[in-house]
């Protein structure tokens, strides 16, 4: 499902690459959890995975799409398609309500949105059943989205990567901003939901403790040949 | 499904503040340019349509605008009179059909009095030609017996309240200074015009022997001391009049015009000008067109500022808003989908403010309308816009979505380079 090799990144005016991949592969359907201290680059990985930027050498393949092959417009349809993606916090657009929140994953796709209608009859429905799900009440569903507690706001967040069902979804530390109490009916959640609908979940976080619910955990700072060289 | 826009709005509601001030004074603008754009045309329409049918219009030497102002709108400073005889010499030429001897310089409680002949009531046109109708009683009999009869102009008897058998006195002059009143020789009103949104509106009119008759104990412009002739008496003494204002002047064919006015210029009893009505007011056009323009250019520069607050308001709010940027990058919004969202919240509130400063100018010209109607006799008409102001509101709307790239151009940059981690 996602493919990396002989990757490099710097930012733009760095002298040096931030990363340095030479190979990852992650399969279909796979849970993979990925760790590492703050500013190894985590977040740089992940937006190379959603096709946000582009590597300086080497080629990130996603869902059978190089990236760096795809016109700019092509690489967000793409991205609509085929990615859901989880902020560690303000996953919302704060105005809109959370249903309208929950269906912006759908906004741009109208593959994901056939695939929500094939599933629950329509959009909509699709939404309404994934809230109930992640366990939002339903007097909370027409309300604003600034108006939830940051729990209830990442489990809408939850709800808008999995519409649709992607075949892969993104979470960049999405439970740094919750309590040890929900953070594991997140989990539970997050976990759950990408099984069911059979999405690849790539999940970073500097939190280890929680490496044992995946299928497989991976050191960042092992995998990036440019953070063991700047050390060595 | 949320649309594009649907998403801009529900953003722009979500800053209604600040946006709404914007809006306003994006509404004000509107305003400006549509109010003034209809009160021109209006003043237009209203001098272009208050003589018709008169091909030359005859008084003492003077700018030709000056002529039209007073004997035609009665506005501006008096000009000289001119003798009897020579509008009689006019009449007598070949090319002429019928003359209007008109005399003003008296007034009744602000409105002004014209002393003229009943050839008045027959050839006076207005607009496309219409001529005066009496809404009620009949002309001045033009006979000594009717001597003291007046007929209103539709404003005056409406305003004053006055009905046929009323009575009135008119005033020396313009009426303002104490005891100019001709009290001694009141006026009965024996006929109301219909009405025709011209000055006829405003007038009050008198035969030239009445207006005769009450000046006889005058002099200088004030009563002559001793001498008090009783309104019966007054009958009895020479009314026929030596001097008046200006003629209207009606040709046989438009062909003789410059014949007849070339005759009129050079006549030889005295100095006389004879003004085509179209020429004087297409000179008078010109003379206002500079500071016609001077008002579009300042409501010009207040449509650029009020857009240029939209530019800055957006602006400024940008920078918060780089979340949801990301968010919107996120679920697949390209950058391009950005740069929309934002000069589709510029369109929406150029739109509310555009379609406020319509409602705000329709309003202000329904309820000022008569106001001003009756403080300077202009009819200004609650239409829809004309051709003129579309393209201004168009253009206003245009202007508005073109400063809205700014913010956009912006955040495409923005969300370019922040992609899906924002730095702030």
């Amino acid at each position: 499902m996602i493919t990396l090799r002989d990757v490099r990144y710097a930012w733009p005016r760095a002298a040096r690459d931030v990363l340095a991949i030479d190979a990852l592969d992650i399969g279909a359907g796979e849970t993979v959890f990925l760790h590492g201290p703050s500013g190894c680059g985590k977040s740089t990985l992940l937006s190379l995975l959603a096709g946000v930027l582009l590597p300086r050498e080497g080629s990130v393949t996603l869902a059978g799409r190089c990236w760096s092959e795809l016109p700019a417009a092509a690489r967000d349809r793409h991205r609509a398609d085929h990615v859901g993606y989880l902020f560690q916090q303000f996953n919302l657009l704060p105005w809109l309500p959370v249903i309208d929140n929950v269906l912006l994953g759908c906004r741009f796709s109208p593959a994901r949105s056939a695939r929500a209608a094939q599933r629950s009859g329509s959009p909509v429905a699709q939404a309404r059943t994934l809230l109930q799900r992640v366990g939002l009440p339903q007097d909370a569903w027409a309300r604003a989205a600034r108006e939830l507690s940051v729990g209830q706001q990442q489990r809408v967040a939850a709800a808008r990567a999995l519409i649709g069902a992607p075949e892969v979804v993104i979470a960049d530390e999405p439970t740094s901003a919750l309590d040890a109490a929900l953070r594991e009916g997140f989990m539970d959640v997050l976990l759950g939901e990408c099984r069911a609908g059979g999405s690849t979940l790539v999940f970073v976080s500097h939190d280890e403790r929680l490496a044992a619910r995946f299928d497989r955990a991976l050191s960042l700072p092992e995998l990036n040949r440019a953070a063991r060289e700047a050390t060595a | 499904m949320t649309s594009l826009p649907g998403l801009a709005a529900a953003s722009a509601w979500n800053r209604r503040g600040t946006l709404s001030l914007v809006a306003l004074s994006i509404a004000l603008a509107t305003l400006l340019l549509l109010s003034f754009e209809r009160v021109r045309l209006d003043v237009r329409d209203n001098f272009a349509s208050a003589v018709s049918g008169t091909d030359l219009v005859v008084g003492a030497r003077t700018g030709p605008i000056q002529l039209m102002l007073y004997a035609v709108f009665r506005l501006g400073g008096a000009t000289n009179s001119i003798r009897m005889d020579s509008v009689r010499a006019v009449e007598q030429h070949r090319a002429v059909a019928w003359v209007v001897p008109l005399s003003l310089g008296d007034s009744h409680r602000g409105f002004p009095v014209l002393g003229t002949t009943t050839a008045y009531f027959e050839r006076f046109r207005y607009g496309e030609q219409q001529p005066l109708v009496l809404a009620q009683g009949s002309p001045f009999s033009g006979d000594l017996d009717g001597l003291y009869g007046a007929v209103l102009g539709a404003e005056v008897a409406q305003r004053l309240g006055y009905q046929l058998g009323s009575s009135l006195v008119l005033a020396h002059g313009s009426g303002t200074l104490p005891g100019s009143e001709h009290a001694d020789k009141p006026f009965t009103v024996v006929g109301i015009l219909a009405p025709t949104g011209t000055p006829v509106d405003r007038t009050v009119h008198i035969s030239l022997q009445a207006l005769e008759a009450i000046h006889l104990d005058w002099s200088a412009g004030v009563p002559m001391k001793g001498l008090s002739i009783p309104a019966e008496q007054a009958r009895k003494f020479d009314l026929e009049p030596k001097q008046v204002t200006a003629a209207l002047v009606g040709l046989k064919g438009r062909a003789a015009v410059f014949n007849v006015q070339r005759f009129v210029n050079e006549y030889e009893g005295e100095p006389l000008m004879a003004v085509l009505p179209g020429v004087a007011l297409d000179e008078l056009w010109t003379v206002v067109g500079v500071g016609e323009k001077v008002l579009v250019a300042l409501s010009g520069l207040v449509a650029l500022v009020s857009l240029a607050g939209l530019v800055a308001t957006v602006l400024a709010g940008l920078n918060e808003r780089r979340r949801e940027l990301a968010v919107l990058r996120a679920v697949g919004a390209g950058p391009r989908h950005v740069l929309w969202l934002l000069a589709l919240e510029g369109l929406l509130v150029t739109l509310a403010g555009v379609m406020l400063g319509v409602l705000a100018s329709a309003a202000l010209i329904g309820l000022a309308g008569p106001l001003v109607q009756s403080a300077y006799g202009i009819a200004l008409t609650l239409a829809a816009p004309n051709a003129t102001q579309w393209l201004l509101l168009a253009g206003v709307l245009a202007a508005g979505v073109l400063a809205s790239l700014v913010p956009g151009v912006r955040a495409y940059r923005l969300s370019l380079a922040d992609g899906l981690a924002p730095r702030s």
